[in-house]
């Protein structure tokens, strides 16, 4: 069975996206993004520091992956469009995934800003995976502004709570016709999996993987986790109902008399 | 002559390059990118582009983020 999840003129062999902040450290990225063959990889933009060590973060990111940077920082479309053209200049691709923020408490992004932001980057030529409060009119927005998928979010960013959004998402995946990918939120295997169950077309994982005890096998477990989703939503889910439904045959039991 | 470094306040020898600057931190062209009053310079323009007092630069590099 084919399955390949194409964003822009590129065949994903993985619907599993990794985030690449909060490990341990630079050397496990590499690690994690090998034992879960992950395709697409995000990174952020900042200011160098001069005091830290000059490893930059590309350097264990395997030339196979497809880089896709955020607007992590970004407050506003300006900033958003500012910040995307940084790191397209820096030869790294025409991926990247705007992030609007201005709420410090609940990092929930900005929508509207989002969507100018997209406009502004499809024109110049970027591919603009937008993150996004999962609002269908929004959504659409962002569709009609050039965004190549959708990136709802299923919880708070590192939040680990699973997709709180369900009922919102599920509406997104009925409605919107590029892909629905899952961003921020997603804490365990059996949440990414959820997701994929649903419908999404991928899942962003940043936090649960970053934070877990053995960051490179909980990756693997992740990997896994959104295969049997997806499978799963492709064999078609069984109907949800409220009384039994026997599974062994309800006929020729051996209380029942013989009739001549 | 003083300008301004990724927030920070400098002294650098006037007509200093972009890439002289770079050199002095120990950064390594190729994986940063350097903004000078907010436009984007071209890597290999980095050796030709001299700094005049004021200006302001920007150096960035990836890192990891989610």
């Amino acid at each position: 069975m084919s399955d390949i999840l194409r964003i822009d003129d590129q065949n994903l062999k993985s619907r599993l996206f990794i985030g690449t902040g909060k490990f341990p450290s630079k050397r496990i990225v590499k690690d994690v993004l090998i034992s879960c063959d992950a395709h697409v990889v995000t990174v952020a933009l900042r200011r160098v520091d001069q005091d830290s060590d000059d490893e930059n973060i590309l350097d264990y990111i395997p030339k196979s992956c497809l880089l896709m940077p955020n607007t992590s920082g970004a407050r506003n479309a300006e900033e958003a469009v500012r910040i995307a053209r940084l790191a397209k200049s820096s030869g790294c691709g025409s991926w990247i995934k705007i992030e609007v923020i201005s709420d410090n408490k609940y990092l929930l992004p900005d929508n509207m800003e989002t969507i100018k932001a997209t406009e502004i980057l499809t024109k110049e030529g970027f591919v603009v995976l937008p993150y996004m409060s999962p609002d269908l009119m929004a959504a659409k927005r962002l569709v009609d502004s050039g965004a190549k998928a959708i990136m709802p979010l299923g919880a708070p960013i590192g939040s680990n709570r699973g997709l709180k959004t369900k009922e919102l998402v599920r509406i997104l995946i009925n409605e919107i016709e590029v892909p629905v990918i899952v961003d921020a939120g997603i804490g365990s295997p059996a949440q990414a999996a959820e997701c994929m169950e649903l419908g999404c077309d991928a899942v962003l994982v940043n936090t649960a993987v970053a934070v877990a005890k053995d960051p490179v096998s909980m990756a693997r477990a992740f990997k896994l986790a959104v295969e049997a989703g997806r499978l799963a939503y492709l064999s078609g889910l069984g109907p949800v109902i409220k009384k039994a439904d026997a599974s062994s045959p309800l006929t020729g039991f051996l209380r029942e008399a013989q009739k001549a | 002559m003083k300008i301004r470094i990724n927030g920070k306040e400098e002294d650098v020898d006037s007509d200093s390059t972009l890439l002289e600057l770079l050199e002095r931190k120990g950064l390594n062209k190729n994986k940063v990118v350097v903004e000078h009053n907010a436009v984007i310079v071209d890597r290999e323009k980095l050796s030709s582009f001299s700094v005049k007092q004021e200006d302001i630069i920007e150096i960035i590099s990836f890192v990891g983020g989610g």
